[in-house]
């Protein structure tokens, strides 16, 4: 009666109008069929809201059953709690805006139903992924978004780069998915079914151990998906597709898919604090090792990229340390600012005619005015300067963290800061200044301006008005926060300190940052390089495996062990064939003895047989 | 009677086929063979199959075996060389021919032990109306099948054996 | 054999194993004859020699069952003999002619 499948079935449809017709409709047709199909999932997720007064009426919704053997049953289940009403309202929203966008960004590629129809494939399996009620189903859109990013990555695919990059995508998260499918195992294994319910409701009464190695395998799925230490390789060369792709899959929703299934799995991970500490540990990590990166790139994508990362390690930081609600807070907010980021970075890029080298911007103020003020609103976002969105999510992380360990709070402190820094520092690059580049650049055209002053919106009101952890708290119980006003304040402090910073070395004094860069001489070699993890996992790990693969299964097995037997197998039959060929010599007398004797052997047999002797 | 009668013509065709093997020359062993199926005839007659042992002496004795001797004076095939190059046949020929012996008459006698008798007037069913009256009823197929045999026989010895056309 | 013995063979008649075992040693020797003898012609008779056999055989069988059938295929196989016969001196007509030799050994292009 809720009609939850529309919610996916809108998307799908328009991929299979778009993907078989697209070759052959128009640019308007194709806009539309995209454009609408996610508009109206959007709304029909609003009624959807209404009816289940957004989420605190569960909805259940068994369409068939998929697997069934023996005890162990899977169906096709979605469900919707409050958890789930959050993720499906950013999906389709910041999907839609990014649609819009989309027209008015690919208006000259080509492929153009292509990328329509893959785009809203993708919108199909993580609508799936959200509105799964079970682990396989979610393991579908998993593996599905997964797909589409592959796609949409290599979307420019005669450049070797590009297909280069989706390649790397689909394996390093391959790796996590494997991570995953073993902690699946487990689950059905201990718990007898995917479905969430009866799942979490058992996870109190097991033994810590099992609960533990569930955790930490569903971890590795989450760190492949959401790019964490060691598997977010993947996430800055997935900049070689188009702009929009890098900011609806690679910011605001794919990659928090597994921030999205950690919490969801909360029952499991709260009982296993080991499993929790190394979330924690790891999300910190990778913040503060993606935000050092993020201050030495050029290409003004790669730094949102490896802001994203870092971002997301403090969404996992949050989910760590017990803070699901702060987590999936911050996920909202970093949706809304990351998103107009990334789509603002592909006005400029417009602008630009294809630049992407910020130090052939600059002075875009005067030309593409709207985009400024838009990214200026998400730059102040991210750097958690109050009131806006970023602010509060990221304060909220930082609290609980600093009631589970001070130290971390410190480190997550100078993260701030880090990030603010290099936020502004592209955004001074990029905007202020003269000009440096070739050509007149332009602003871009209203169906691009338009999603980037929604989501500026979102951006500055979001975080104020969706207090996630309240909306949240019938699932995630409300912890009681001493009231220590040291944090606030050094919470904002480090955040101007580094607009601060930024400010004076890209504006006042632009001779500094290459003093700086050489006065560090190798740290900003090995930081410029990205800390050469790349290199070292290509020798370590690449490279030894393709020589495997080479040396031992190429030449060893196939062309040796199984053309061996096949070809041998051919060469036996030529040789008894050449035996054989010997009785044939020509001669009629031998011919007759040979029947002769043949003769006799039959009549012995039968003989035999009819036991006559 | 009939074991006298058995005995002599069955001594003479035994004599008469190994005649056809020793003899070097062609004519020899054509003749020795008219002589094997003479007695041949004399046998079915015993066997009261009248109509059959009339036609082995009309068609067998009487007109292939003469097409036999017609071919080996056309080709005037002298006595035979003494050159061999079969070593099969040489070597395992004699043992091979000898254990078929062996095995047929050791099946003639284990498998039909109680076979009964034959003697002569017990079965007077191989008249010519007999035979006549079963080949036009029940073997009738057979029968047209054979006489198309012939006529291919016919046409295909004529092709074969006529001089090549220049 | 007993006195006994040869009366009852006097009074009943030739024993049908007899029969058989004569047609063994006729094939048989039919038999040694193809495997033996180098001209072709030879090697022909020796082919009739071990239908003439086989008749022997049916006619006997025929006799002991008391049915007509058995001499039927004797004249069926005669009938095959005699097409046999003219169409494979025909066939050794024109490989005389072609090789001019009637010696077997020879006739053996249709080697490996």
């Amino acid at each position: 009666m809720y009609k939850l499948w529309l919610i996916p079935a809108l998307p799908f449809i328009g991929f299979l109008i778009n993907g078989i017709f697209g070759r052959r409709l128009s640019k308007t047709v194709i806009n539309a069929v995209a454009v609408l199909s996610v508009v109206l999932s959007f709304l029909w997720v609003v009624k959807t809201g209404f009816a289940s007064d957004w989420g605190a009426k569960e909805l259940h919704s068994h369409y068939f059953t998929w697997i069934q053997s023996g005890n162990f049953r899977v169906g096709w289940n979605y469900s919707v709690d409050k958890l789930t009403m959050i993720m499906l309202m950013i999906v389709t929203g910041i999907g839609s805006l990014i649609h819009i966008y989309s027209t008015g960004y690919m208006a000259h590629e080509e492929g153009y139903y292509r990328f329509f129809a893959y785009l809203n494939l993708f919108m199909f399996f993580m609508l799936t992924l959200v509105l799964a009620g079970n682990y396989l189903l979610l393991f579908v859109g998993w593996e599905g978004v997964g797909l589409c990013s592959y796609l949409l990555i290599g979307f420019y695919f005669v450049k070797k780069s590009a297909t280069n990059a989706g390649n790397k995508a689909f394996i390093v998260n391959r790796i996590g998915d494997f991570g995953f499918s073993l902690a699946i195992f487990l689950i059905v294994v201990n718990f007898g079914t995917l479905e969430f319910r009866p799942v979490f409701a058992a996870a109190p009464g097991k033994p810590v151990e099992t609960l533990t190695a569930i955790a930490l395998l569903l971890l590795v799925g989450a760190a492949g998906k959401s790019a964490q230490i060691p598997l977010y390789v993947w996430l800055p060369d997935a900049m070689e597709g188009p702009t929009p792709v890098s900011a609806l899959i690679h910011a605001a929703t794919m990659v928090t898919a597994g921030v999205y299934m950690c919490t969801r799995s909360a029952a499991i991970f709260t009982h296993a604090p080991i499993a929790m500490e190394t979330v924690a540990l790891i999300g910190l990590a990778t913040a503060v090792f993606a935000a050092t990166i993020g201050i030495t790139q050029y290409d003004i994508k790669k730094v949102f990229a490896y802001s994203t990362v870092s971002q997301l390690g403090y969404m996992f930081l949050g989910v760590g340390v017990g803070a699901f609600s702060a987590g999936i807070w911050h996920l909202m907010t970093h949706a809304f600012f990351k998103a107009l980021l990334f789509l603002g970075a592909g006005s400029v890029i417009h602008a630009c005619h294809g630049e992407q080298d910020m130090r052939h911007m600059g002075g875009l103020r005067k030309y593409a005015p709207i985009t400024m003020w838009t990214l200026l609103c998400a730059s102040l976002a991210i750097s958690g300067v109050p009131p806006l969105a970023g602010f509060w999510s990221k304060d909220a992380i930082l609290v609980a963290t600093y009631q589970h360990a001070p130290w971390m709070f410190w480190v997550g402190a100078a993260t701030a800061g880090i990030t603010a820094f290099y936020v502004f520092r592209a955004f001074f690059m990029t905007f202020l200044g003269e000009y440096k580049g070739h050509g007149h650049p332009h602003e871009s055209p209203a169906s691009m301006w338009a999603p980037l002053v929604a989501l500026a919106a979102l951006s500055i009101g979001g975080g104020y008005f969706f207090n996630v952890p309240k909306i949240l708290s019938g699932m995630f119980p409300l912890a009681e926060e001493p009231d220590n006003p040291m944090l606030l304040a050094v919470s904002i402090g480090v955040g101007v300190l580094g607009i601060a910073i930024a400010y004076y070395m890209y504006v006042v004094n632009t001779e500094l940052p290459a003093r700086v860069a050489s006065a560090f001489g190798s740290l900003y070699t090995l930081v410029y390089n990205k800390y050469f993890v790349d290199e070292v996992y290509d020798a370590a790990i690449v490279h030894p495996i393709v020589e495997g693969s080479t040396t031992v299964l190429w030449h060893g097995v196939d062309q040796g062990v199984i053309d061996g037997i096949v070809n041998g197998v051919g060469y036996q039959s030529r040789g008894i064939g050449g035996i054989l060929r010997l009785v044939q010599s020509g001669n009629i007398r031998s011919y007759a003895t040979w029947v002769v004797l043949g003769s006799v052997a039959l009549l012995l047999v039968l003989g035999i047989a009819k036991g006559a002797f | 009677m009939d074991l006298f009668a058995f005995l002599l013509f069955a001594f003479i065709a035994v004599i008469c086929a190994v005649n056809v093997v020793l003899q070097r020359h062609p004519i020899a062993s054509a003749l020795s063979l008219v002589g094997v199926m003479g007695s041949l005839a004399v046998l079915y007659l015993l066997l009261g199959a009248e109509f059959i042992a009339m036609a082995q002496i009309i068609v067998y004795a009487g007109a292939i075996m003469v097409l036999f001797v017609f071919v080996i004076m056309l080709l005037n095939a002298g006595t035979e060389e003494r050159r061999g190059r079969s070593w099969l046949a040489q070597i395992l020929g004699l043992p091979a021919m000898l254990a078929l012996l062996g095995l047929l008459c050791f099946f003639a006698y284990r498998s039909f032990p109680d076979a009964g008798f034959a003697k002569f007037g017990d079965f007077r069913g191989g008249t010519a109306a007999e035979v006549g009256m079963a080949l036009f009823t029940d073997y009738l197929l057979p029968f047209e099948v054979t006489s198309i045999l012939i006529l291919i026989a016919i046409v295909g010895a004529i092709v074969l054996a006529r001089k090549e056309l220049e | 054999m007993e006195p006994s013995d040869a009366l009852k063979l006097l009074q009943n008649g030739v024993p049908i194993s007899w029969y058989l075992t004569l047609s063994a040693v006729l094939f048989a020797t039919g038999v040694a004859g193809f495997l033996f003898r180098r001209n072709i012609i030879t090697v022909f008779m020796c082919i009739e020699l071990m239908l003439n056999a086989v008749n022997l055989s049916f006619i006997a069988f025929a006799h002991q069952h008391r049915q007509v059938s058995g001499q039927l295929f004797t004249f069926f196989v005669m009938v095959v003999a005699a097409a046999e016969a003219a169409v494979g001196l025909a066939i050794i007509l024109t490989v005389f002619r072609n090789r001019s030799t009637l010696n077997i050994d020879e006739i053996n292009t249709l080697r490996n």
